[in-house]
Parts: C-alpha cells; sequence; structure tokens
C-alpha cells in the first residue's frame, strides 16, 4: 500500500497499485464491448449458434482474477467471456474463434461456450452447467501432487450448485484439502429458474458449512468486495489450507441467451439492477480515489471501443478450417 | 396416398402443425385425460421450454403439474423413476439430449432395469424426451445423437419420429406403454410444419413406415435423414432411380419385418442416420440384414451412412460435414445402384 492511501479506503485501493487498477478497469471495457461487439455480429448474422452474455458481471470476473498469475488456473462456464478476458486473452482470438476462424482459440471448433486460453491458465468454458467442477478439483489435485504452487479459481453459477457434481466435488476437495476457490456467481437464475425456487438455502455461501470450509456471499456488482474475497481464499489456497467457497452476488442485464423472451422477471428488476452498473461503481471508485481523472476513464473506455472494433475487423479476415480437417484432434496424433 | 400421413387407423381432422406444436398437442391431451400425468423438466414452467415444445402448457396446468426442475439432471430423471413406479406418468424432458449423459445411471441402471431386478413386481410407465441433433450451431456438447446407446439398453424403448404426426401419436403411445420409452426429437424439425389429425391417436411402437416406394435401392433412414432420404430420392427419380424409403421410427424394438421385406424387393440397402457411424443404428439395421434370408437377394454390399468420427464442431461448414448431407446420399446412392456383388 502507498503511503498517500487512506487505511480506510476499499481494499482494491489499498491492494493494488494505480496501474493494476487502470488495467482492471481497462478489462471490464473490454469485457462489455466484446460482448456488445459480438451481440452486434450475431445480429448481423456473423455468428453461427447461440451465445450467454455477462454484461452487468464484469467486477466479478475482474475482482475475482486479481489475485491470480498467469500460472494459476480456472475453469469457466458457458457464460464465459468475462472470466476469458479477466485472465488475459487476446479479444481478437476469442472473435476468430466466434466467427468459426482456424484462428480462433479452438480453431473454430468450440465457439463461444468453449473458449479456452490454455497458455494463460483457462482450462476452458464448459457447455456442462456444473461441469467444470469437477475439472478444477482435479487441476487443483495435479497442482497440490505436483508442486506447481497454481491455485485454481472455479467459476461457475447459481443454477450450478444443484448438480451433483458440484456437492461431490466440493466434499473431494475439502477432504483433500486442495488448492482450489470455488466462485459461484449468483444472479439470481439459472436460465428461468430463480434461486428462490431451485435452492434450499437462501445464500448459496451456506453450502459451505456442508463441505467444512470457509463461505462468503459478497457484492459481485463491487470489484474491490470480490478482489478481497477471492484474495483470502487464495491465500488459504497457497498456504495450504484448502478450499473455500465464494458467492458473487451480480446480474446479468441480457437475457440467458439470444432465445431469452425474459418472461420469468419484470422490467423494473432489471432496471433496478442496471442502476448498480458495475463499471460504473469502479471508475466512480478510481475518480473518488484519485487514481484516474475522468477524462483517464473515458479514454480507457474509448481505447476498449477501438480495440474491439479493431479486433473484429481482424478477426473476420482469418481463415476458415479445412473441410479435410473434420476429425484432426479426435486423438492425439502419434508421431510415427 | 400421402406417405407422410400417420399409419394407424385415424379419423381425426386434419391440420397443419409444426412438430412442435404436435408434442405440445399431445401433451395436453395427456395432462387433460389423466391426472397421474405430470411433465419434470428445466424451464419447461414460465420460459416454455428451450425449444418452446411445452408453451404455455404451465398456465393450464399449474406448476405442481408442469414441474420446473433445479438443474439436476440426475436427480430429476431419477425422481420421474421413483414416481412411476408409484403411481404417477412422467413425462421428462431434458433440455438437450446431450444431458442424458448426466442422467444415465437412473435412466440406465434404475428405470430400465427395475421391473426385470425386481421379477416384474413393478413397472415403470416414464417417457423421456430428448432434443437431439446438429445444426443449430451449439457445437460438442448440445450437438449430439445418442439414441443409440439408450438402443443398446434392455428395458429401454426408444422412438425417433420425424413427422409432425409421429411426434404425437408415438408420445401418447410411449405414454399408454407401461415400460420406459425414450423419444429422442430433432431439433431442426420442431419448426417442421406437417398434417396432423385432432383428438387422440396413437402411432405404434416398433412399426417403421414406408415413405415412398420403390423398386431399386431401400434408403432406411431415422429421424431428420427421412426428409434428406426423400429428398434424394426426387432427384435420383429423375435419372431413373426409383427409390423406396422406409423411416425406421423405432429403434429398439426395430421394425425387422417392414425392413427385410424392402430389402427382398429392392436388392439394395443404404442406412442413414445422424448418430456417429460405428456402432450405430445403421449398423444394427445392417446385421439384421446380414443374418436373414434378405443376404441373399442383395445385389451389392450394404452402405452405411452415418456421422463423422468425430465430436459435432462448432464451425458451420465443418458441421455440416459431420452428418450426412443430400449430396452425400445421392452419391452413395447412385454407386450403389451401379454396383453388383
Ligand atoms: C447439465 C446441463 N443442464 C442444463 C444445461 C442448459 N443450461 C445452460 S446454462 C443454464 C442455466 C445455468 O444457470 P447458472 O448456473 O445460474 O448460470 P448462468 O446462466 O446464470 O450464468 C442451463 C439450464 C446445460 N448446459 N447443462
Ligand atoms: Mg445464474
Amino acid at each position: 500500500m502507498p503511503d498517500s492511501v487512506d487505511g480506510n479506503a476499499p481494499f482494491a485501493i489499498r491492494q493494488y497499485s494505480a496501474d493494476e487498477l487502470k488495467a482492471a478497469l481497462r478489462k471490464m471495457y473490454l469485457i462489455r464491448k466484446f460482448e456488445e461487439g459480438a451481440e452486434e455480429s450475431y445480429t448481423r448474422g456473423l455468428i453461427h449458434g447461440t451465445m450467454h452474455l455477462s454484461i452487468g458481471q464484469e467486477a466479478s470476473a475482474v475482482g475475482a482474477c486479481m489475485p491470480l498469475t498467469d500460472h494459476d488456473k480456472i475453469t469457466s462456464t458457458h457464460r464465459g467471456h468475462g472470466h476469458c478476458v479477466a485472465k488475459g486473452a487476446d479479444v481478437e482470438k476469442m472473435f476468430a474463434e466466434f466467427f468459426g476462424k482456424e484462428t480462433g482459440y479452438c480453431r473454430g471448433r468450440g465457439g463461444s461456450m468453449h473458449i479456452a486460453d490454455v497458455a494463460k491458465g483457462n482450462l476452458g468454458a464448459n457447455g456442462i452447467v456444473g461441469g467444470d467442477i469437477p475439472i478444477a478439483v482435479g487441476s487443483a489435485l495435479a497442482a497440490k501432487r505436483l508442486g506447481s504452487g497454481a491455485v485454481t479459481v472455479c467459476f461457475f453459477g447459481d443454477g450450478a450448485n444443484n448438480e451433483g457434481a458440484f456437492h461431490e466435488a466440493l466434499n473431494m476437495a475439502a477432504v483433500w484439502k486442495l488448492p482450489v476457490v470455488f466462485v459461484c456467481e449468483n444472479n439470481k437464475y439459472g436460465m428461468s429458474t430463480s434461486t428462490a425456487r431451485s435452492t434450499a438455502v437462501k445464500s448459496i455461501a451456506e453450502r459451505a458449512a456442508s463441505y467444512s470450509m470457509p463461505g462468503l456471499s459478497v457484492d459481485g456488482n463491487d470489484f474491490s468486495a470480490v478482489a478481497e474475497a477471492v484474495d483470502t481464499a487464495v491465500a488459504r489456497a497457497r498456504a495450504g489450507e484448502g478450499p473455500s467457497l465464494v458467492e458473487s452476488v451480480t446480474y446479468r442485464w441480457r437475457g440467458h441467451s439470444k432465445s431469452d423472451r425474459n418472461r420469468y422477471r419484470t422490467k423494473e428488476e432489471i432496471a433496478e439492477w442496471m442502476d448498480k452498473d458495475p463499471i460504473k461503481r469502479m471508475a466512480e471508485m478510481l475518480l473518488a480515489h484519485k487514481i484516474l481523472s475522468a477524462d483517464a476513464v473515458a479514454e480507457l473506455e474509448a481505447e476498449a471501443d477501438r480495440e474491439i472494433a479493431a479486433a473484429i475487423e481482424a478477426a473476420k479476415a482469418g481463415p476458415d478450417p479445412e473441410a479435410g480437417d473434420l476429425t484432426r484432434d479426435v486423438y492425439t496424433e502419434l508421431a510415427a | 396416398m400421402n406417405m407422410m400421413a400417420p399409419t394407424a387407423e385415424v379419423e381425426g381432422e386434419l391440420r397443419e402443425l409444426s412438430y412442435a406444436e404436435a408434442i405440445r398437442e399431445a401433451l395436453d391431451i395427456a395432462l387433460g385425460e389423466d391426472e397421474r400425468v405430470i411433465l419434470m423438466g428445466e424451464d419447461i414452467g414460465v420460459y416454455g421450454g428451450a425449444f418452446q415444445v411445452t408453451g404455455d402448457l404451465v398456465h393450464k396446468y399449474g406448476e405442481e403439474r408442469v414441474i420446473d426442475t433445479p438443474i439436476s439432471e440426475l436427480g430429476g430423471a431419477g425422481v420421474s423413476v421413483g414416481a412411476a413406479m408409484c403411481g404417477l406418468k412422467p413425462i421428462f424432458e431434458f433440455q438437450f439430449s446431450d444431458f442424458a449423459a448426466l442422467a444415465m445411471e437412473q435412466i440406465v441402471n434404475q428405470a430400465a432395469k427395475v421391473r426385470f431386478m425386481l421379477g416384474g413386481a413393478v413397472s415403470v410407465p416414464l417417457v423421456m424426451r430428448f432434443p437431439a441433433g446438429s445444426g443449430t450451431g451449439a457445437a460438442a456438447q448440445h450437438s449430439q445423437s445418442l439414441e443409440a446407446w439408450l438402443g443398446h439398453v434392455p428395458g429401454l424403448k426408444v422412438v425417433q419420429p420425424s413427422t409432425p404426426a409421429d411426434a404425437k401419436g408415438l408420445l401418447l403411445a410411449a405414454l399408454d406403454d407401461p415400460d420406459p420409452v425414450m423419444i429422442f426429437e430433432h431439433k431442426l424439425l420442431y419448426k417442421m410444419k406437417g398434417e396432423v389429425p385432432a383428438g387422440r391417436y396413437t402411432t405404434p411402437i416398433g412399426v417403421a413406415a414406408v415413405r415412398r416406394e420403390g423398386t431399386d435401392l431401400t434408403i432406411v433412414a431415422t429421424s431428420i435423414m427421412v426428409h434428406k432420404a426423400l429428398a434424394a430420392a426426387e432427384e435420383l427419380a429423375k435419372d431413373g432411380i426409383d427409390v423406396e424409403v422406409v423411416d425406421l421410427r423405432t429403434v429398439r424394438p426395430m421394425d425387422r419385418d417392414t425392413v427385410l421385406a424392402s430389402v427382398r424387393k429392392t436388392g439394395r440397402l443404404l442406412c442413414v442416420y445422424e448418430g456417429v457411424k460405428t456402432l450405430g443404428v445403421g449398423a444394427e439395421v445392417s446385421a439384421m440384414v446380414a443374418e436373414s434370408d434378405a443376404f441373399d437377394y442383395l445385389d451389392a454390399p450394404i452402405v452405411r451412412l452415418g456421422g463423422a468420427e468425430c465430436p459435432i464442431p462448432y464451425n458451420p461448414e465443418l458441421e455440416k460435414a459431420a452428418v450426412p448431407q443430400v449430396p452425400d446420399i445421392l452419391r452413395a446412392a447412385r454407386q450403389l445402384v451401379k454396383a453388383e456383388v
């Protein structure tokens, strides 16, 4: 913490340098603009299939990745663009994947729902709700056995906490004291089903008690609160003390996917959450603590706009996969 | 003769309905006629189902009978098995057939076996619906055709309706069946329209339909491939090749008589199915012919066209290349007609 920082300032202000905070805000803008760009590309018919946007949840993704290095791992979900950018992905390669290009992160084989950036420690988005939770535990088991020191942050939604995989995986992680942090992004709905209708506990963090691990619920639209909770959990994991569960309470502004008619929630509820815009809150915090000027914030946003526009153009120009390569990578090709 | 009409004696007035509407009509009839019927699945209530099959049924029958489950496929499927054993008639919707993988324990180890294991003391009158197939750009975990997995399990019946009329009739037949019936619905068919009789009727399980009569070549196809086979048959007719198209409709138990009779007539067999070719539905059809007297009628080796030996890719061109298309059927059919044993 620099000397000039007020001891009562939020965790993020005390913990991170101005450059780190600026980079975090830049990533939040990049996620927002990436998804707006993806949405527009979809409308223009450039994207095949569907997509799940995380607009409104940017503080959760970026805050949770703050304590991580490139050496640490994350596992992600169908709503994973934010996690991917937060872990340092290149937006041009993400767009290339969206456009089904050979130059995309998955060579055009995976699309929006499977984007991964293994080099940066992102083991991938998952199309199966809860599918990534045991995988994260496996990643942590490998880190422990191999002594790599890596921590795995496992992202999943409120809906996923009702899959058997969640319960089995948390139990093993606790019994084996593995270096994994479970980050449940509770955006109040699994598709159309509210947590009130699907989940027996009031707060998903309560479920940590069943597996004797710390459980903490935080305001997922507050960058600093998310970063602080995950920082504590990552420190515990690095110290060999085992897993934690962090519930990050947030909201998705858009429908579940492209085919959602929003019949299960009200316009008022959506508007109420749009007022809690996590990016605006982050920018206001940085302004209040004189980390950035209003002009500098506006410039960050404009830069993100330019970066996304350039990424879309460059990604579109990439080559399509070769038809003859249809079955490549089903198995590992062994050298003759 | 309208080859797409249901084969059972059906009285109801014919209307144009989509495949999804026809299924909804069957669900509506089922809920309306029998209090024991319940629907279970993810987002089948106010959302109307991921493919809008259940639609507004929750408003008509209430949340006690049109039940949104949490995202818990294994548990939800198991609850439907237990409820079926104890007096209810559940119709369980998987949001995508791929998620059957999460529920295989309850489907394969429980639903399929409990009657047998208990020496016939119980039955499991359960219907499960599986939106299946590729073509939507949803990639490897949301595009599979897994009917052969379930078709491998004694105790289950597995059907694949290809028309709106059959989607309704097979669902009602499944409901009347005392044993678990698995219905694979192709997602690209949901919007397809066809004539559907009004009122209650059933399409028999285990009976294939001859959709087009011909003398030169038999194509045995399932689900959406029936439509591709019919389109190919029209093309081939222009070259003087007269194709018979058999819509298998039921994967288990398979309609041996209809398939063998067709092969005896034409002397040539092409199987077309979307599931992965190896160990798929066409392998069983081929073996059935090879093991029978119909084998002696073959004038050329049997040919199978199935899904490529890979997961379904995202890129739209690769996705198309991963499953049989009309030009593939044309090519295979032309070669087959030229070939001699
Ligand atoms: C095993 C499985 N079941 C169902 C689905 C369909 N599905 C995709 S996302 C989703 C909702 C997930 O809710 P949640 O975990 O809260 O994540 P969110 O979408 O809210 O980010 C559902 C039902 C799926 N992909 N996988
Ligand atoms: Mg959710």
